[in-house]
């Protein structure tokens, strides 16, 4: 049959603008042959909660560079388990500073790529990860 | 998480969102149990108007589509939308985009927004894009937006799928020839030339009045098993509606301009489909398609089940030898299946 797609949100929680990285991410995973949706930028995470309901996303990829990440990266785990999305996968892309990594993977947060990382690297972790595995 | 299929029934029914987006998935994916689910949900079907949007990339479809679905949320109408992106013929993968220009309007939960990417299929829409319409409308949604991917010419199955096709042009893509060509303005019951503060805008909405004056009276034609045949107006509805007059409106989405004007037309619309009685054509029209398309679909799987690829291979390699021809080749594999 026509098999199942790993559908995967790119989006931009907070206030920076720099949205080349999340749009490489999004085209590259579209490379890789996933379902991307992408939602732009300054989003809230209540939106993209929200978006990633309507969409019944297998992955949720948060790309943050604004400092930010420490509040509203959780937030949006907390937000997806609330509404009952508890088998998404969260990833985050961005600056993140090492010290601050233990504390947000134990918030949920799967796996974090920071500067360099190879794209991928990162359609290879979605793909072991995500839970609708093909 | 797997939620049994009569929780995502009852949910879909109930107005959960969550157990609505997993009903779309499983049908989206062809899961062996989607037929139960719109087997059960199908009774509930029927109550939506269905509206099509289409037109060429980047006239401002999405951005149209939001103002709209915000022009109908003033009115208190609830409305869901799926809106269609490409997929990439050679990774299978996609980008959907649409959502970019839609953020104003989330958080609001009389609205329900779903992407979906083509999958392989043509016409400007995805093979199961039907099936999750009809799971919109039985969730209670009252208008239903289809957004098409950016169409060329030709890619007309949204007529098939919506009751109200609202084709979208912008200034600057054609001349007067490119309006009297057939295909996709053909389907139109409302054109918007959007973009409308561009140079341009009135010499593209004279085109289109021009093709629109054109139009001779000749028989209403339907599309019937990929044909068009023409048909007679049902006889009730002779004295109290003409034909429907396809007009041309101007809109600015991105500032709102001539959005209420729409919404008013595509009201109109739905008023004259119900009137004249052209209401049941559409749904009796769009019902065969939909009959048609499963059955062809359940058709090829069971050619496919039947047919080892071995098989398959062993004829191209005759066929390249010039041992047989395709036409007999296909008889032949045909025969013990029909």
């Amino acid at each position: 049959m026509a098999g199942e797609k790993i559908r995967v949100l790119v989006a931009k929680p907070g206030l920076d603008g720099h949205d080349r990285g999340a749009k490489v991410v999004a085209r590259a995973l579209r490379d890789a042959g996933f379902e991307v949706i992408y939602t732009g930028i300054r989003q809230t995470p209540q939106m993209i909660a929200e978006a990633a309901l309507q969409e019944d996303v297998d992955v949720v990829g948060l790309s943050i560079l604004s400092g930010a990440h420490m509040t509203l990266c959780p937030k949006v785990v907390d937000l997806l388990r609330e509404q009952g999305q508890d088998d998404v996968l969260v990833v985050v892309g961005g600056i993140i500073p090492e010290e601050d990594i233990p504390q947000l993977e134990a918030k949920g947060i799967a796996a974090i790529f920071g500067p360099g990382a190879s794209t991928q690297d990162i359609g290879n972790f979605i793909r072991d990860h995500a839970r609708r595995v093909a | 998480m797997t939620a049994t299929v009569e929780t995502l029934i009852e949910g879909v029914r109930t107005g959960n969102r969550l157990a609505l987006a997993r009903a779309i998935s499983r049908v989206e994916n062809e899961q062996a149990d989607a037929h139960l689910l719109l087997r059960a949900l199908y009774p509930h079907s029927g109550q939506a108007h269905i509206i099509g949007v289409t037109g060429a990339p980047g006239t401002g479809k999405s951005t149209l589509v939001t103002a709209l679905v915000q022009a109908y949320r003033r009115a208190g109408v609830t409305v869901a939308i799926v809106a269609i992106d490409p997929t990439s013929p050679f990774t299978g993968g996609a980008l959907l985009g649409d959502r970019v220009r839609m953020r104003a309007l989330s958080g609001d939960s009389g609205v329900f927004v779903r992407s979906m990417a083509t999958r392989g299929s043509l016409g400007g829409l995805s093979k199961t894009s039907g099936d999750v319409v009809t799971l919109l409308d039985a969730a209670g949604f009252e208008r239903i937006i289809v957004e098409t991917v950016g169409v060329g010419q030709a890619e007309v199955a949204i007529a098939s799928t919506a009751h109200t096709t609202v084709v979208v042009e912008a200034p600057g893509l054609g001349d007067e020839v490119q309006a009297i060509k057939a295909g996709i303005l053909e389907i139109a019951d409302l054109l918007v030339v959007n973009k409308a503060d561009r140079p341009g805008a009135d010499r593209t909405i004279k085109a289109l009045e021009m093709m629109l004056e054109l139009e001779s009276d000749s028989p209403r034609q339907i599309r019937h098993h990929g044909q068009l045949i023409a048909v007679e107006q049902p006889a009730t509805a002779t004295i109290t509606a003409k034909q429907w007059q396809v007009t041309v409106l101007k809109t600015v989405a991105t500032n709102n301009e001539g959005i209420d004007a729409l919404r008013d037309q595509v009201e109109a619309h739905r008023d004259w489909l119900q009137r004249s009685g052209e209401w049941a054509i559409r749904e009796q029209v769009r019902i065969a398609y939909t009959l048609e398309a499963i059955v062809r679909a359940e058709l090829n799987r069971r050619i496919l089940a039947a047919l080892p690829q071995t098989e398959i291979n062993d004829w191209v390699q005759a066929i390249r030898n010039r041992a047989t021809d395709p036409y007999t080749a296909a008889q032949k594999i045909l025969a013990p299946i029909m």
